[in-house]
């Protein structure tokens, strides 16, 4: 078996990359994949934590639930860099600033 | 110590993970940062299943790999070649706002890291309390009994949630968006 920690620190070092990405990129496709790997890295501590969980679950029913939200997210985010897209010619975020016409 | 098959196929997709997330976040090609992206998600899906989660592990192939990069290589061409250029790194290697965000996620990695390894996950009640899930339990079975039971509630939010998001994606996604 393998021991909690190890799930504990492959997520911390997953989310430290996403983090790294939302702050660096100047591309916002890459940024929202930052975010997944953040959110995937929430789900890997659920699971990890879950294996304990026998009786209520809840460490996977949560990690379900992270991952359909993380799902819907994406769907809306990916809806809006096409329109910024359309409006901006570019998707960098440092060059999108303004939210009127 | 001695590594058993387990040990070695864990390790493995964890390094897969790791280097993969790392490139992806480095790459400055798109299309290759998108399909290494793939290579991720189902080493992490992997992960999920040496903590015995199956169902989640199916789900994570399922939702990421059939829907969000299908999505996102969607979005990536749809707003094609221009972004492509658009993209080309400048010249002058390492920024200063490279910097900062590299040293912001190292010394958060370093806070992550020591918080985990100082603490003793085995001394926590409820884990020494409890009866861990063994390979033979059918998760499945049971997450179809604790969401029709426990999390009956989160499952019907959840769905009007994602009727919300389907709407709301397809109504920006527009053609002739005036908004």
């Amino acid at each position: 078996m393998i021991p909690l920690s190890h799930f504990l620190l492959i997520s911390a070092v997953l989310f430290c990359i996403g983090l790294y990405a939302v702050l660096t990129r100047r591309n916002a496709i890459q940024v929202l994949i930052g975010i997944e790997f953040m959110i995937n890295a929430a789900v890997l501590n659920f699971v990890a934590f879950g294996r304990y969980d026998k009786i209520a679950g809840g460490g996977q029913m949560f990690a379900l639930f992270a991952i359909v939200l993380a799902a819907a997210g994406v769907a809306v985010a990916l809806a809006i860099i096409l329109n910024v897209y359309k409006y901006f010619k570019s998707i960098d975020p440092t060059k999108t600033d303004t939210l009127k016409d | 110590m001695i590594m058993g098959i387990e040990q070695i196929i864990f390790y493995f997709f964890a390094a897969s993970v790791l280097i993969s997330a790392l490139c992806v976040v480095v790459m400055k090609n798109l299309v290759r940062s998108i399909f290494l992206f793939f290579v991720t998600l189902f080493s992490l899906a992997a992960l999920y299943l040496f903590s015995l989660a199956d169902f989640i592990a199916l789900t994570q192939v399922v939702i990421y790999a059939g829907g969000v990069l299908v999505l996102m290589l969607f979005a990536f061409m749809l707003s094609n070649r221009e972004l492509l250029n658009s993209l080309k790194p400048s010249a002058s290697g390492f920024k200063v706002n490279n910097f900062a965000g590299i040293l912001i996620s190292i010394l958060f990695l370093f806070i992550l890291l020591s918080a985990i390894i100082s603490t003793d996950l085995k001394q926590l009640a409820w884990i020494q309390e409890s009866v861990p899930l063994s390979p033979a339990d059918n998760t499945t079975h049971q997450i179809g009994i604790h969401t029709m039971t426990t999390y009956l509630l989160p499952f019907e939010i959840l769905s009007i949630f994602l009727m919300m998001a389907l709407i709301g994606a397809a109504h920006l996604a527009r053609k002739g968006n005036k908004a």
